[in-house]
This record gives C-alpha cells, structure tokens and sequence, in this order.
C-alpha cells in the first residue's frame, strides 16, 4: 500500500488518501491450527533475498572458470570481495579475517533493504523485527565468541572488572548493545519512510518533481548507506571485543 | 470542566506526551554539531587525514544520535500504536464485574 499510495499522489496528481507506510498482513497461512500472516516485511525481504540470489548466480554462470590473472567482470567482483575482506582486518584485526564472509552477507542484505525505498517497496527494516533479529545475531555471536575463547570461568569473571559492585552495571550494558543497535537502524530508516510518506501526501503537485530527489538522496541513500556501515562496523567491534579481552 | 470521557482524556495525553518526548531532540543536535565541530578543527589541524577523520566522525554521530532514536520511538508508538487505551478498557471491564 505504501508503494500504491506513493505512486497514486505522482502519477494522479490527487493528494494520497492512502496516508500508509503501515506495515500490513498480506496472505494468511494456517499451519497446524495456528493461523500467521505474511506480512508486508516478510513479502520484501523475500524480494530482497530473490535480486541478492539472482545476481549471485548471473555471477557464478558469467566466470565458468577463475584465472590467476583476473580481467573483465572477475576484476570488479574481485575487488568488492577484497573490499569487505579489507574492512573486516582492519576493523576486527588479521587473525578474525574469517568473519568477512558472514559481515559481507549482513552488509548487502542491510544496504538493499535500506535502498529498497528508491524502488517504491517499504523497507524491510523499517520494521523492528527485523533489525532485532539482525542485532540478536550479533548478541548470541558475542556471547558465544566470548566464551569460547575465555572460557566459561574466564567469561564469568569479565562481568566482575573492575571492581565486584559493577556487576549490574556491566549486564546491562551487555543487554543494551543489541536494544540500541537495532533501534538505531529502525528508527533512523523508520523515520525515512514515514516523511516520504508525508512528502508524497502535500496536495501541491509541483513539488513532486524535482525536489524528492533530493529527499530520496538524503533519507535512502545517504542515511541507508551510514547506518548499514555503522551496524557492521558496531557488530564487529563488539564482537572483536568479546574475543580479545 | 464538566465530565471529559475517559478514553479521549487518555488520547489526548498521549498527543501530549509524544510531543513532550520529543523535546529530547536537543540532545543529539548539541552533541553532533559539537562532534562536527571538533572534527572540523582536527581537519584544519591535519588536513591529509580528512578522509579518515570524516568517518570516524560520522560513525561517532550515528552511535550519539540512538538517544533520540529512542524518545522517537516513543513518540511514534504514543501517537501511532497506543497501548494505553487498550489497558483502559480491560481496566474498565474490570470495574464493570
């Protein structure tokens, strides 16, 4: 609906009755007596997660064969694989370079859904189950790197630095990392969303022509691009965090 | 005064309250001009490291601003999804018995 209505106040140059960025239940499913809704985020993630799919095999299909030497289209990939690999070293250090396959993958996944307003659909972390879903990945990976390379004692012990009193101090703060990573990226593309809303609804036509480009540009492109950078490179601090101390 | 019907006094406080909670958008705008500030001045002060100092700026910027985020989010559910006036009828369905 929140593409409809956009389209509908351009092309019909009516004022949007439809004031929507509403996130709605589309097609219900019944499995086993418990009935849930796909819901409008469910339907473009699965569009989302479709184009990422689609240009992963355009790109497996065009280079049959890698050589040593790259030229041509096996230059370009390799160069934005070597990008996320040298973001990864340099945040998290040379010894976690396995982490980059995982942070490319959230890296892309974020950004798409974050441009995703560019192409008229509603943003699928605009919606905060998916930004939490995303930042309780991230929390259970500190938990479990922390772990594995301390050991239980050693872990344990982390909660009680400096001094015994911070306990509490320091539970909260390891619960307040994912809370404020995913409401950061929700609320920040939350907001985008709903005054494009606001913009497409004003009555005065003219105003829809040039100027959204300028609104599209700050609020998708630039605000999706800082936040999905910023959420890799937190998730990645905490994480490298978790395995160091 | 006279008699106000209780859920429309719940409504309008809660109008109140979301715009009363955004007032913590001052705090990021003082402090993100104040980041901006010293990074310009660190810009001036080296500018072959602007590049380097430009994103550190920003990813400081982001991580202040989730405060106002949060009194946003507020603000949006008060205005959008209120949960009070649901409590207000279970609590009047609880009288009635």
């Amino acid at each position: 609906m929140y593409e409809i209505g956009c389209l509908y106040s351009i092309i019909f140059r009516k004022e949007a009755t439809i004031l929507d960025f509403y996130n709605h239940h589309l097609w219900p499913i019944t499995i086993g007596g418990y009935e849930f809704w796909i819901t409008t985020t469910i339907r473009n993630t699965w569009i989302i997660m479709g184009v990422l799919i689609l240009f992963a095999i355009i790109i497996r299909w065009s280079i049959s064969k890698f050589e040593n030497i790259p030229k041509g289209f096996q230059n370009i990939v390799e160069a934005i694989v070597e990008i996320f690999y040298n973001f990864t070293t340099s945040t998290m250090g040379e010894k976690n370079k396995g982490f980059a396959p995982y942070y490319g993958t959230i890296f892309l996944f974020i950004l798409f859904s974050n441009l995703s307003g560019l192409f008229g659909l509603r943003a699928p972390t605009a919606d905060l189950a998916t930004t939490l879903g995303l930042a309780l990945i991230t929390f259970f990976m500190v938990q479990y790197f922390g772990i594995r390379s301390k050991g239980i004692k050693g872990y344990m012990k982390g909660f009680f630095d400096p001094v015994p009193v911070f306990f509490p101090i320091n539970l909260i703060g390891e619960i307040a990392n994912p809370i404020s990573l995913s409401f950061r990226l929700f609320g920040n593309i939350l907001a985008g969303t709903m005054i494009m809303t606001l913009y497409y609804s004003i009555p005065f036509w003219p105003v829809k022509i040039v100027i959204p480009v300028a609104l599209h540009g700050y609020f998708d492109v630039f605000s999706g691009v800082l936040q999905t950078f910023i959420f890799v490179m937190l998730s990645m601090t905490f994480v490298s965090g978790a395995i160091e101390e | 005064m006279g008699n106000i019907d209780g859920g429309a006094f719940i409504l309008g406080m809660s109008a109140l309250g979301a715009g009363i909670a955004m007032i913590a958008g001052l705090g990021p705008g003082i402090g993100q001009g104040f980041a901006a500030g010293k990074g310009t001045e660190a810009v001036g002060r080296q500018p072959a490291a602007q590049g380097d100092i430009t994103r550190t700026m920003l990813v400081g910027q982001a991580v202040a601003e989730t405060t106002g985020i949060y009194s946003l989010f507020i603000a949006i559910i008060l205005v959008f999804a209120n949960p009070l006036i649901g409590k207000y009828i279970q609590y009047l369905e609880q009288i009635a018995k």
